[in-house]
């Protein structure tokens, strides 16, 4: 008896863990699931009611917007962060002098709360006191730069906001694939007096494919999940215009209080955040097993 | 990669044209380095600033401009009297409450961490593979889909809007992330090890003890610095299962900011910011190493 429970051990102290798993996340994704093929509003009715909450929000235009935003603010802010990210790492990666103090300087909007971002760039960005303000007193009166109060615009300073954060982020994954390619072959390429962008463009960068991989996912998963950063930016404003299906989903459960909408619009945004990582992860755990 | 940047072939047959070429490419280099480490430290910089100056000044002067005359009242009135809505206490009753959710929810998800990191390291099973898998693929999910049912669920065990409900919510959901660090840190481990502590008589718990947790320094501290910096920051959870005594940090800086009662005190708002953000930067100061590290593991699986 004492031998068996002997061999069970791992499994029993695996056992509290896994049982919080089933329960908070997979049987959470259930009830979610569910309440989202009902009719619930203020709360949950347990009788299935087909796909009417996901049609509905199709059809709604404050969703149309957040979807839309999503897209635009997922493929600019990914773009741009690795853009900028494998930019600065090549820089840094020129024998800097205070590459540590650069590094530093450049990774620590990392370690802030998207609420404290957001409440800086607002104060940045805000018309009256803020950028604009600050150029006009430089004498250039008609100076204009109001998008953070500009429907068609604010979503682009949840972009400029986002990319501050985590470009340096990116910085550090590149520069951490730089540094891991082979100096051997390098070495070989420099001897044969290949230019040295062309060893960027031709050697080190094509070998790092497997880090552009997991920098895309981490900033799409970041810009799915988005919702501190558009709540202290702009508050989802003027008007629904910086909506994100995180901000849409918050206002249906908290504010609203409607729960059949929040739970599809939740379920479509675990659907995306899926479509990106279970590729990546299955071949990530299968590569691991082979 | 080393010398990329000086070793050249035929480096002795250069021309002094291509010589000043070079210096110039690499003044500009510089130049561009640091008119992005400007930018990137502007808001700090303006935060920091605004949060100095008075009310009267922030108006007239510039964004950019250096406070013409220090005052530390919006600090004091951000730390002690600022308002949230209703309560006026400042910021500093929700720093606690911050830390209060930390420290149980950091030192529980890291200890339930290693000690599953540790079974999946080193006493595999049939079916461990489909368990890590489950585990890590709760990593993933956009949090938005739990958090109905979770409200529901706190209420059912009478933690709604209470700080113990938090610490519970963020220990759950950060046990994905701990394990995966333990685990990844412990298959480095030889399982010989394992196997001629067993023949020497050790069980389950005294081989963890004693051969894994005095090999486990930096792991831990990976991990508490990841962990701590996710409950920190967190506003989520915060704002969803909360309610006016329990919110943490961030709930309450956005309160402060968004309070429409009486006159936008920009200067507090700073203030405040600059306190939320505080720990998590002397954090990254101090140990800016092993945050990277846990950024980087969190984000290159496997």
């Amino acid at each position: 008896m004492t031998k068996w429970l002997e061999t069970q051990v791992p499994k029993l102290v695996l056992a509290p863990s896994f049982v919080a798993i089933l329960v908070f996340v997979y049987g959470f994704i259930g009830w979610t699931a569910w309440v989202s093929l009902t009719r619930s509003k203020l709360m949950p009715r347990y009788d299935f009611d087909g796909f009417g909450q996901y049609a509905k929000l199709f059809s709604t235009p404050r969703w149309d917007t957040a979807i839309t935003n999503l897209g635009i603010y997922g493929v600019l802010f990914i773009a741009i962060s690795m853009a900028l990210g494998l930019l600065l790492a090549i820089l840094l990666d020129q024998q800097i002098r205070v590459e540590g103090a650069i590094r530093t300087i450049y990774l620590y909007p990392m370690a802030l709360s998207m609420i404290v971002t957001g409440t800086a760039w607002k104060w940045i960005l805000n018309p009256g006191l803020g950028l604009e303000a600050m150029v006009r007193g430089w004498g250039f009166e008609d100076f204009t730069f109001n998008w953070l109060v500009d429907p068609n615009m604010a979503i682009y300073t949840i972009v400029l906001a986002g990319v501050w954060q985590a470009a340096g982020f990116v910085m550090a994954l590149f520069l951490a694939g730089l540094r891991s390619v082979d100096g051997e072959i390098i070495k070989a390429a420099q001897v044969d007096g290949i230019p040295h962008w062309r060893i960027y463009t031709a050697i080190i960068i094509p070998s790092m494919a497997p880090v552009f991989l997991s920098a895309f996912i981490v900033l799409a998963h970041l810009a799915i999940k988005s919702f501190d950063l558009v709540i202290a930016l702009t508050g989802g404003g003027p008007g629904y215009a910086t909506d994100l299906p995180a901000t849409y989903m918050y206002a249906m459960a908290f504010s609203r209080g409607n729960l059949g909408q929040a739970a599809s619009s939740a379920m479509v945004m675990m659907a995306v955040v899926f479509a990106i990582v279970v590729p990546y992860l299955y071949s990530e755990l299968r590569a691991k097993n082979d | 990669m080393t010398d990329l940047a000086y070793v050249s072939p035929r480096a002795g047959s250069r021309s002094t044209g291509q010589r000043l070429g070079r210096i110039a490419l690499r003044w500009l280099l510089y130049l561009v380095l640091t008119l992005f480490a400007l930018w990137f430290l502007m808001p700090l910089f303006v935060m920091l600033t605004t949060s100095l100056k008075s009310l009267d000044e922030i108006r007239t002067g510039s964004l950019i401009a250096l406070p013409r005359e220090v005052t530390f009242e919006p600090w004091l009135t951000a730390w002690g009297s600022a308002c949230t809505g209703i309560q006026c206490e400042g910021l500093k009753p929700y720093l606690l409450n911050s830390l209060l959710i930390a420290i149980p929810g950091v030192a529980l998800s890291t200890a339930l961490g290693a000690i599953n990191g540790y079974v999946f390291a080193q006493w595999r099973f049939r079916g461990a593979n489909l368990l890590f898998s489950l585990l890590l693929f709760g990593c993933f999910i956009p949090f938005q889909v739990v958090l109905l049912p979770m409200a529901r669920m706190l209420g059912l065990m009478g933690l709604a809007g209470t700080i113990p409900g938090l610490i519970l919510v963020h220990t759950v959901y950060g046990i994905g992330f701990t394990t995966l660090f333990f685990r990844n840190y412990y298959v480095t481990i030889p399982q010989e090890l394992v196997r001629a502590a067993k023949i020497d008589g050790a069980g389950f718990f005294r081989i963890f003890w004693s051969i894994f947790l005095p090999l486990s320094l930096p792991i831990v501290v990976v991990t508490v610095i990841w962990q701590f910096t996710q409950i920190w920051n967190d506003f989520l959870f915060g704002v969803s299962f909360s309610q006016a005594g329990t919110q943490p940090v961030t709930v309450a800086l956005n309160n402060i900011v968004n309070s429409t009662t009486g006159v936008k005190a920009y200067n507090v708002d700073m203030a405040a910011a600059i306190l939320a953000a505080l720990p998590t930067l002397l954090v990254y100061v101090v140990a800016g190493k092993y945050f990277i590290r846990g950024l980087t593991a969190g984000s290159v699986k496997g």
